[in-house]
């Protein structure tokens, strides 16, 4: 599995566990740069958006970049895109980790807390390994376990995207996936052989030259 | 449904991996990228890898050591140890930690826990409590490698920590570190009892039996590192046994129809 070494970038968008996500990629033979200007967004031929931090931050570093439009662009093309943990998260109108911050807005998701979680005496964030299950007709998600490590979620997948759900004092969307865009609120940097599996099939669809 | 980690931790010294008891006499336990990758593909759920060192030169070695874990390993790594500051922790997380365990300078400087917090997420905000139990029938906290006792209630320092922003508590049992007695369950029912973010364990494991003892004590997590250094077990036979206790614990994983033969 090689895709072209200089076609992923992945986006800075402030802290992130990014060193373990080049080390995933390059276990894949696949090299791994960052977005330094926005031209890169639209030029890379698969663009991964990893994210730990705030909802409200990471939309602040986006727009203070210039990245935001581009990057709309981009998903809404539906152009070869992993969006990891907050990344999952970004591409939804709103969040209740920063009120008043507006997301990308890809779909009109919000991201509430795991409030329902908390109240049944289950421990936040939610942090280990879960079971994901996975529409059968996704071609990147897939059922197995997951390494997760959130305190927000999205309770309902949106119209025209499959998804892959988990359950944590209710169920939750644990991916979307549509076109060559597949978001995971998963670390599958972090998700041993099935984190390695997803990184494999998304790859394949950056070589592949998934346009839908 | 969220399963149980077992995590193997590997303190390290000058890019080894060493063991002791109670924090003293510290004894070779192997090298650390072997060790991180053989725990990995025995079906460990995360590692924590902690400078034990704690001086310059030691910080440098641990960087260093993060840098050939990371490169094979594909699961969680909490890296700690003599972290003062923000950027101490920045450089472990640009080395290839996924989240920084904080100890004796959060005691110190207890607003360390929220500026790593806010810079790097709470899930990536681990305080580490070195407990030891005192005269008066509580628990105070010891810093240093344990070497220097404080004022402080273990505790009320938990919740304290939770309170700043801390993600995750790896609470360990001075008594119990290297004894291989158990861990200190009341010490561990006290704690979860007081805070509601997920609580490791750590001190004293020998068998799946002590780690299933702390779970029902309120643990999410069960850290050991003399059982698994020692070689007299595996984190797959330990996995097993405790689902045998009816811990619900991570299956290894299997190929599925949607991988394309290589």
């Amino acid at each position: 599995m090689t895709a072209d070494t200089s076609s992923i970038r992945i986006l800075p968008t402030g802290a992130a566990n990014i060193a373990s996500v080049i080390a995933a990629l390059a276990r894949q033979s696949a090299a791994a740069s960052l977005v330094r200007s926005a031209s890169d967004i639209d030029g890379a031929e698969g663009l991964i958006l990893p994210g730990v931090g705030s909802f409200g931050h990471a939309m602040h570093t986006l727009r203070d970049a210039g990245w935001i439009e581009p990057l709309r662009e981009r998903l809404t093309a539906l152009r070869p895109t992993l969006c990891i943990c907050l990344g999952h998260q970004l591409l939804s109108a709103s969040s209740d980790e920063s009120p008043g911050a507006i997301g990308l807005g890809i779909h009109p998701g919000h991201v509430e807390r795991f409030d329902a979680a908390e109240r049944a005496g289950l421990r936040v964030p939610h942090l280990g390994w879960n079971t994901v299950e996975a529409d059968p007709s996704a071609n990147c998600l897939e059922g197995g376990a997951a390494y997760f490590a959130n305190s927000y979620r999205l309770l309902a997948a949106p119209a025209g995207w499959q998804a892959a759900h988990a359950d944590y004092g209710g169920r939750f969307v644990a991916g979307l996936e549509r076109g060559g865009v597949v978001t995971c609120q998963f670390h599958p940097e972090l998700s041993g052989l099935y984190g390695t599996r997803l990184l494999r099939r998304w790859l394949a669809m950056v070589e592949g030259g998934v346009r839908c | 449904m969220l399963t149980t980690r077992v995590i193997p931790c590997l303190d390290c010294r000058d890019g080894r991996v060493v063991k002791g008891i109670r924090f003293q006499g510290l004894r070779d336990a192997g090298d650390p990228v072997e060790r991180a990758a053989a725990y990995e593909a025995q079906g460990a759920d995360e590692l924590v890898l902690l400078d034990v060192s704690a001086t310059h030169e030691g910080r440098q070695h641990q960087l260093e050591t993060v840098r050939d874990v990371r490169r094979s390993l594909g699961i969680a790594l909490t890296c700690g140890g003599g972290v003062r500051t923000s950027e101490d922790a920045r450089e472990l997380l640009e080395a290839g930690a996924d989240k920084v365990a904080v100890n004796s300078a959060a005691v110190r400087d207890p607003s360390l826990i929220a500026t790593l917090a806010e810079r790097f997420g709470t899930q990536c905000a681990v305080v580490a409590i070195d407990a030891a139990r005192t005269a008066e029938g509580g628990w105070g906290v010891r810093v240093t490698g344990g070497r220097e006792q404080t004022p402080h209630d273990a505790v009320a320092w938990a919740a304290e920590a939770e309170r700043l922003g801390a993600g995750e508590l790896l609470l360990t049992s001075w008594d119990r570190d290297g004894t291989q007695q158990g861990y200190d369950l009341e010490l561990l029912e006290v704690v979860c009892a007081r805070t509601t973010v997920p609580v490791i364990a750590s001190g004293g494991a020998h068998s799946p039996e002590h780690m299933a003892d702390a779970i029902h004590a309120g643990a999410h997590a069960v850290l050991a590192a003399s059982i698994f250094h020692d070689g007299h077990t595996t984190v797959g036979t330990v996995k097993e046994r405790l689902r045998g206790l009816g811990i619900s614990v991570r299956a290894p994983a299997a190929a599925t129809q949607k991988d394309q033969p290589a």
